[in-house]
């Protein structure tokens, strides 16, 4: 049953990647669409608002800049919102909210909103006001994912365009991915959550006397508001503590599944869109199919390890699969297929505790994360981390034939071979030295309450290579939620968001001032099989080169643990 | 989603090439107005016009599905509460606070080689033997001997309630037959036929079962 399901899953995300990417792309492109004739005047009116000329677009460094500029403004509005949130007004009541908001936590939860990380150090309704979560959260959900799907949307323009000196205009960008992308389906698919039994209500935790006559305070609110976007916007955060484990966040099977359709759908759409843009839509359908095979492969080594009775309670005459730390009604495969697909679509709405899976079935989604993203990945950052390692797959192929390393006309040169470079190293240039000083430092390991040993040293693996990933999931046996933490995660996302962002659209920026050259008998071809085993080969090389001796240390270890 | 056209008309495709540019000065009245306004936009507009749709459609999700038995709020379908009472149908066991505590989800986070992990899930499947009368060396189900990730899991698996069936059933003075009965109406999954695995609602089973057979009326 649960191999239907990954089927019928998948099968749905790839049906749906030509007409959503199709669309995307004339939303971009500004082409007419369906709901145009609701949302351009809405459209028109936002720019009047804002002193946008739509026409008039922007160097790949103002694109950059606004970019960068938005990105901050909302984190220091965020930052301050938080920091004055016990003066709110609304529920839940104060004696409820037990977590302090520190200033640390503060600037850590800003950072992490507005780089759709969504990195929680902290149980939601143990901390945050109602209108924290709306006007906060809920609304960096969308504008984080829309900004990230602007810059993607950039990135492809770059290849798109010829002898071209600009990408697009950042705020039409923004503007046409919240209005004809994530406010209207949002929308539709919060209406589903509340019909399928997510609570949207403002009233105070309701006091419960149950059946055997105890209290039991249960916490309330608008959840459905944050959970839909949470997953569309691929940013993750949840509303209670326990995230899309909590019934309240995610009741059903259904609910869980609109959810992962919400976090693979658009950003498997995107290479379609892309191929489409650049006019090559193989090369599209290649990236696609790189995308659908490591996917494949993750979900089969996740599925092995927790389907099977758990090796150390087995002679403890217990029944099933490993269930420590996930829920009933979604079972074993909910669940795995849940970590899949949120490991790699930058989503870190987990719905089963990573902290209790068997080794093998941690090791997946920290792999997903540490290898970027590169299977859907986020809202535009999915698509250019996958076409950053199609590139350095491309620039290694020229070297071993010795030939000027294209891809789809444009040429690889040491400037843009440098940049490539760049992006591929910063994920483990971040999360192995901050790794390396969490496991050394006794601030680092106070954080380690729970479980110590390798699990210990995989939890803070996890913890960087999550918010690098700008995925934000976690073991939540990590205490998490202390200066040093707060502050190094932060660290962590921002270079996620902002420092792989810049050096995508800089290379955008110098592959669109490019001409584009005919192909010729030297060239490698860009949507071969040939061409996509290059892609994989290259994504599980520089992953086993970069990351295979922490990994060693963390799951692998823990696997042939007693 | 719409139906693909692969050559648009002319006079509407992309923007000319190279188009009109902008200026960096040009960008500071969209930073300040756009990121107040469309964080209004998409954090208090959305959730209204949400609000305005889901509320009335669904009041009773809305509030949280909570369940009102003679003028008193019980609990909520979806949230588990604790029973310990032989006559009922017993959860998960709950690491949500001090257990069932639905304003502090969590799961235990216990990693599969901590050694606290498998003491619990030997005493908790010791336990569940002892209460329910089965063998030393029957199979316990997983879930019943496990913490779920939020801690407030509102099912149970119908192999765990199985194994039940015959306590509730002795406590209640009804016949096994029908309680299994009840366990069956009970019993919820896979939605759709493939999506999920099945589970059982403790607290609507033991509603049914306490119309059907009171607890103080049978002792």
């Amino acid at each position: 049953m649960r191999w239907l399901e990954y089927a019928v899953f998948l099968g749905l995300v790839v049906a749906l990647a030509r007409p959503v990417g199709l669309y995307l792309a004339r939303v971009f492109e500004g082409q007419p669409t369906f709901p145009d004739r609701i949302l351009r005047p809405a459209e028109r009116l936002l720019y009047r608002l804002l002193g946008v000329s739509p026409e008039r677009e922007m160097t790949p460094g103002i694109y950059l800049l606004s970019f960068l500029a938005f990105g901050a403004l909302c984190t220091l509005l965020l930052f301050v919102l938080l920091l004055v949130q016990q003066w709110l007004p609304g529920g839940p009541d104060d004696r409820h909210l037990s977590t302090p908001m520190t200033p640390d936590l503060a600037a850590n939860t800003a950072v992490s909103f507005s780089t759709t990380t969504t990195w929680q150090a902290y149980g939601g309704e143990s901390t945050l006001r109602y209108l924290t979560q709306l006007v906060g959260l809920v609304a960096q959900n969308f504008l984080g994912g829309a900004a990230g799907l602007a810059v993607g949307m950039a990135f492809i323009r770059g290849f798109a365009r010829e002898k071209a000196t600009t990408l697009g205009n950042f705020w039409v960008d923004l503007v046409r991915g919240l209005l004809w992308v994530l406010l209207p389906l949002s929308l539709v698919g919060s209406l589903l959550l509340v019909w399928q039994g997510v609570p949207l209500n403002l009233s105070p935790y309701a006091e419960a006397q149950t059946l055997e006559g105890s209290p039991q305070t249960i916490a309330q609110g608008p959840v459905a508001a944050l959970e839909f976007i949470k997953n569309f916007g691929t940013n993750g955060g949840g509303f209670f503590n326990a995230n899309g484990a909590h019934p309240y966040a995610n009741p059903t099977p259904l609910a869980n599944f609109l959810g992962l359709l919400a976090i693979a759908i658009v950003p498997a759409s995107l290479p379609i869109t892309f191929g489409h843009m650049v006019r090559r839509p193989r090369a599209g359908w290649l990236l696609l199919a790189v995308m659908v095979v490591l996917f494949v492969a993750g979900l089969v080594v996740c599925d092995r390890a927790e389907s099977a009775v758990p090796q150390r309670l087995a002679d403890l005459g217990v029944d099933g699969g490993n269930m420590e730390g996930k829920e009933v009604r979604f079972g074993v495969g909910d669940s795995v297929l849940t970590a899949v697909v949120t490991s790699n679509g930058a989503t870190g709405s987990y719905n089963s505790m990573y902290d209790s899976y068997q080794p093998l079935g941690a090791l997946v989604p920290l792999l997903n994360m540490l290898l970027g993203e590169v299977v859907f990945g986020g809202l535009g950052s999915g698509l250019y981390s996958m076409v950053m390692v199609a590139l350095v797959g491309v620039f290694m192929g020229g070297l071993m034939v010795g030939r000027t390393p294209e891809y789809l006309g444009k040429t690889i040169g040491a400037a843009e071979a440098k940049l490539v470079a760049l992006f591929a190293l910063l994920t483990p240039l971040v999360v192995l030295p901050l790794t390396g000083l969490a496991a050394a430092t006794e601030a680092g390991r106070a954080g380690l309450v729970t479980n110590d040993g390798p699990r210990g040293f995989t939890e803070i693996l996890f913890a960087y290579a999550s918010c690098m990933a700008n995925n934000g999931q976690t073991m939540a046996g990590l205490n998490a939620n202390s200066v040093f933490y707060n502050l190094t995660t932060l660290l962590a996302m921002a270079a996620g968001r902002f420092a792989l962002a810049t050096l995508a659209l800089m290379l955008a920026g110098r592959f669109a001032a490019q001409g584009r050259k005919e192909p010729t008998i030297g060239t490698l071809p860009c949507d071969t099989v040939t061409f996509g085993v290059l892609v994989l080969g290259t994504v599980v090389l520089v992953g086993a080169l970069c990351f295979l001796p922490a990994l060693a240390l963390g799951p692998i270890a823990e696997h042939f643990q007693p | 989603m719409i139906p693909p056209q692969e050559s648009p008309p002319k006079e509407v495709s992309a923007p000319p090439l190279p188009a009109t540019r902008t200026d960096l000065r040009a960008q500071l009245r969209p930073l300040l107005l756009g990121v107040p306004l469309l964080t209004l936009l998409t954090g208090a507009v959305f959730p209204l016009v949400l609000a305005a749709f889901a509320r009335p459609l669904f009041p009773d999700r809305a509030d949280g599905s909570l369940i009102v038995r003679d003028g008193v709020v019980v609990g909520s379908e979806l949230i588990a509460q604790n029973f310990s009472r032989p006559g009922y149908f017993h959860p998960r066991p709950s690491s949500a606070g001090d257990g069932y505590d639905a304003a502090a989800s969590n799961g235990s986070n216990l990693g599969p080689a901590n050694p606290k992990l498998r003491e619990a899930v030997r005493d908790l499947a010791e336990a569940y033997r002892h209460t329910n009368g089965l063998p030393p060396d029957a199979a316990v189900p997983i879930d019943a001997v496990t913490r779920s990730g939020s801690g407030l899991d509102p099912h149970i698996s119908p192999a765990n309630a199985a194994l039940q069936t015959a306590r509730v059933a002795r406590e209640r003075r009804l016949a096994e037959e029908d309680v299994r009965r009840l366990v069956a109406e009970h019993t919820l999954g896979p939605q759709l036929g493939f999506l999920g695995a099945p589970h059982v609602n403790v607290l609507a089973l033991n509603l049914a079962l306490d119309r059907a057979a009171p607890l103080s009326a049978a002792r």
